[in-house]
């Protein structure tokens, strides 16, 4: 028992480091930082980098208003729920202003203003403008000002993407028939691209502003009277031009219509990378540099896996003892919430543990809140296979420690959980395998995971399928110990119960293929 | 009737014990009385589904009584009727209760399979008794020899033959220090040729002046070794008598009948 809980000690230790305190005044702002190109986005050459136009947006913002920019990641969807949250002070990563988004945030001045842009495949003739997308397939991203556009128009096969690049790989390889994007998506996305090209009039009107929670009013206005600066000092074209993101549209916008000062130096060592098909040496060496990343990211999935796991272990023998011992009301609440944890998707869990228990002041760290959250589903299926065990101990193994006199704690203590608890070894190790799998879902509250990190470096070049093998390989070498540990308890088992009434570890469907 | 003890000179005394199931309409109980001595072996005998288990299992309290009187040594334990809610002060009598008795079940499963044979002994003591290990070791180790077992002492049950089983079974019970021991149908999953070595571990502790009660369908042993053997038929005493007497000359006509199934068959043991 103490070594137990020596070991517990030592694994808080080991996961939780103490949090680095933030001075000053920090401006902390959420973005995804798989959101895409070119908002923001891991630089392909340093992929522990952030670069985009919004990030030299957000330092020209706080170096005018004297304060230190904190990012916090966080997916696009759940951007403004995060900022409802309080998980940071501004939100800014193409978010449009529209109607349902300015009932729950405020809005800056817009920063940027864009139009949307329809794209085909080069060899596409039947599709030149916005109507032709009847009937036909067309992609574009999720909740977007787009996908409203495309539902206006009826009769479209909208497809909707988290990630854009799928988008553009989906029209490439034929799966769609148009792809509807913001402007700078499909310029960043395809301009480069000789099987794609864009088609048609801009189409609409998108403006991004920074989104602040609707408490903040002061930091609104200082918000705003920062982005008025920068544009009228010239600063917001720059970036632009930096970036080859100005536009007719934005030049109406800031009356501005003198030429280029500045080279689109951003956009060409973008499309450089996107350039000619990388060497198989290039590739790997790509590969090889992604691996510190992903290391840290796999420590995070296993940080996360292991203390959900204890969480599982230790509240499923306390739901399961509670199920078969106490007095009926504990029982059927603990058969209630078995039930409730393996009735409900785990993912809507989680959503509600993240999202929704700060309504009710219950606010969790991303860590906390994902542990937490599988630990608890897990705790259901953890009680089941421990109360399964309870049960097959044989009624005379309770009666027979009883007629010794001991006491129903000591006879549960002594003779019928230490008998359980090795039956139950091997489902419980194979549980944990499929909660190491199950912890990708935490890379939708914020963590980056190994998931999250597959997400972005394949985002960041447009590479799904090296990242995936390797990932998918991380994956496996976490749960290999933990599948040879099962496998050897199971053979142990076996070996202890040989005197006949199980298998001593014999594959008996296999003994058949001696009669053959 | 020959056999007639007072309540004042017996070590067990029962009156009228009731007990019933709700989902079962046999094994139920009625009107049992009974009193045995001090180093009596008695046996009780009856069909299946008679109440002989459910007598022996009241007896050490693994079934509350509904109603009626026990009395093991200077423990207690009445109830008015079944209405009366077990309350604190029998339920710490029952406890009690079983301290003062040791129990052998049928079938030979009834070790902890992970404990070795000595552990299995030794647990009851250490744990219940709070007696330190090495005395309780030393104790186990003089009842192990006593059965016959002290060779097997550091193995696992999974390894042992059934009658080793049963007789480590024995052991485990003898270590409490019972003031009486119960044995329910304990040869009764054996092969024939083990039966005679675990009879003989009761014979011997017969000799020694244990008080024993048997459930058993061993007719010869229950008529060459128990003080008196009890016919017990839909949940109440028939009649008890010496062996050879309930043998030869029964009184009442179930005993009759029940006995006739076992004239002429292969009873008899070589314990």
């Amino acid at each position: 028992m103490k070594n137990m809980l020596k070991m517990i000690a030592i694994f808080a230790l080991l996961l939780f480091p103490a949090r680095l305190a933030s001075a000053g005044e920090t401006l902390r702002w959420g973005g995804d930082s798989e959101g895409g190109f070119p908002y923001m986005f891991p630089n392909p050459s340093n992929t522990d980098e952030i670069i985009g136009f919004e990030i030299d947006i957000v330092d020209e913002l706080t170096a005018y208003l004297g304060m230190t920019p904190e990012y916090v990641n966080n997916s696009w969807d759940n951007l403004i729920p995060g900022l409802e949250r309080g998980l940071y002070d501004i939100a800014i990563n193409g978010l449009e202003v529209t109607p349902e988004h300015e009932e729950t945030v405020n809005f800056s001045i817009p920063y940027y203003k864009t139009f949307l842009q329809l794209a085909v495949r080069v060899e596409t003739q039947d599709i030149n403008v916005l109507d032709d997308c009847k009937n036909r397939e067309v992609g574009t991203l999720k909740e977007s000002y787009a996908q409203m556009v495309l539902e206006e128009l009826g009769d479209v096969r909208i497809r909707t993407y988290i990630v854009e690049a799928n988008t553009y790989e989906d029209l490439s390889n034929g799966r769609l028939d148009a792809a509807l994007f913001d402007s700078p998506i499909a310029i960043y996305s395809a301009g480069f691209n000789p099987d794609i090209k864009f088609v048609g009039p801009p189409i609409g009107e998108i403006t991004y502003a920074i989104a602040v929670s609707k408490e903040n009013k002061e930091l609104l206005a200082k918000i705003n009277e920062a982005i008025v600066y920068l544009r009228d000092s010239g600063k917001l074209r720059e970036i632009y031009d930096r970036w080859n993101l100005w536009s007719p549209m934005m030049a109406a916008e800031f009356n501005d219509y003198s030429p280029r000062k500045v080279d689109k130096t951003r956009y060409d060592e973008w499309a450089e990378t996107r350039g000619p098909k990388l060497t198989l040496g290039r590739r790997l060496r790509r590969y090889a540099a992604l691996l510190p990343s992903l290391g840290a990211a796999a420590i995070v999935t296993l940080q996360v896996s292991v203390t959900a796991m204890l969480i599982a272990i230790v509240l499923g023998l306390v739901l399961a003892i509670a199920r078969v011992f106490a007095p009926k009301w504990v029982s059927v609440l603990s058969a209630a919430f078995v039930e409730f944890m393996r009735g409900t998707p785990v993912l809507i869990q989680l959503f509600f543990i993240f999202y929704g228990l700060p309504n009710v002041g219950i606010k969790l760290s991303p860590f906390w809140a994902g542990a937490v959250g599988l630990g608890l589903n897990y705790a259901a299926y953890e009680a089941e296979i421990y109360r399964a065990g309870l049960l097959a101990i044989p009624q005379t193994q309770w009666e027979a420690a009883l007629a010794l006199g001991m006491t129903h704690w000591q006879a549960m203590r002594e003779v019928t959980l230490p008998q359980a608890v090795r039956v139950v070894i091997p489902p419980i190790t194979n549980d944990f395998i499929s909660l190491l799998k199950d912890s990708s879902l935490v890379s939708i509250i914020t963590m980056v995971d190994l998931t999250k990190a597959y997400g972005q470096f394949a985002a960041a070049y447009y590479d799904y399928f090296g990242p995936g093998i390797i990932v998918a390989f991380i994956y496996l070498i976490i749960g290999l110990p933990f599948v040879k540990f099962s496998r050897y308890t199971e053979r142990r088992l076996a070996e202890q119960d040989k005197d006949g009434k199980k298998s001593p570890g014999v594959n008996i469907y296999r003994m058949n293929t001696r009669w053959r | 009737m020959t056999v007639h003890n007072t309540p004042e000179e017996s070590l067990i005394v029962v009156k009228n014990l009731c007990k019933s199931f709700d989902d079962r309409s046999d094994g139920v109980l009625n009107n049992i009385s009974i009193n045995i001595k001090k180093g009596d072996l008695v046996s009780l005998i009856g069909p299946s589904g008679c109440g002989k288990s459910t007598f022996l299992r009241c007896l050490n309290c693994l079934e509350l009584l509904d109603s009626g009187y026990i009395r093991i040594g200077d423990v207690e334990l009445s109830r008015g009727d079944i209405s009366r809610r077990p309350d604190a002060k029998m339920l710490e009598a029952s406890h009690k209760m079983r301290a003062e008795v040791g129990m052998v079940f049928q079938g030979y499963n009834n070790l902890f399979p992970h404990k070795t044979v000595m552990q299995n002994v030794t647990l009851a003591p250490r744990v219940v008794k709070k007696m330190p290990e090495a005395e309780a070791r030393e104790t186990s180790m003089r009842i192990l020899k006593k059965v016959g077992l002290e060779n097997v002492a550091d193995k696992y049950p999974s390894t042992l033959s059934g009658g080793e089983s049963q007789r480590a079974a024995i052991a485990r019970a003898l270590a409490m220090n019972p003031k009486v021991m119960l044995y329910d149908e304990p040869t009764s999953a054996l092969d024939p040729e083990l039966v005679g070595e675990v009879l003989q571990v009761m014979k011997d502790l017969d000799s020694e002046g244990m008080t024993q009660i048997i459930v058993t369908h061993e007719m010869q042993f229950a008529r060459d070794a128990s003080d008196y053997i009890v016919f017990i038929d839909k949940g109440e005493i028939v009649e008890y008598d010496d062996g050879d007497i309930l043998f030869t000359k029964p009184k009442n006509n179930r005993t009759k009948e029940f006995l006739r199934h076992f004239k002429g068959t292969g009873t008899a043991v070589n314990y």
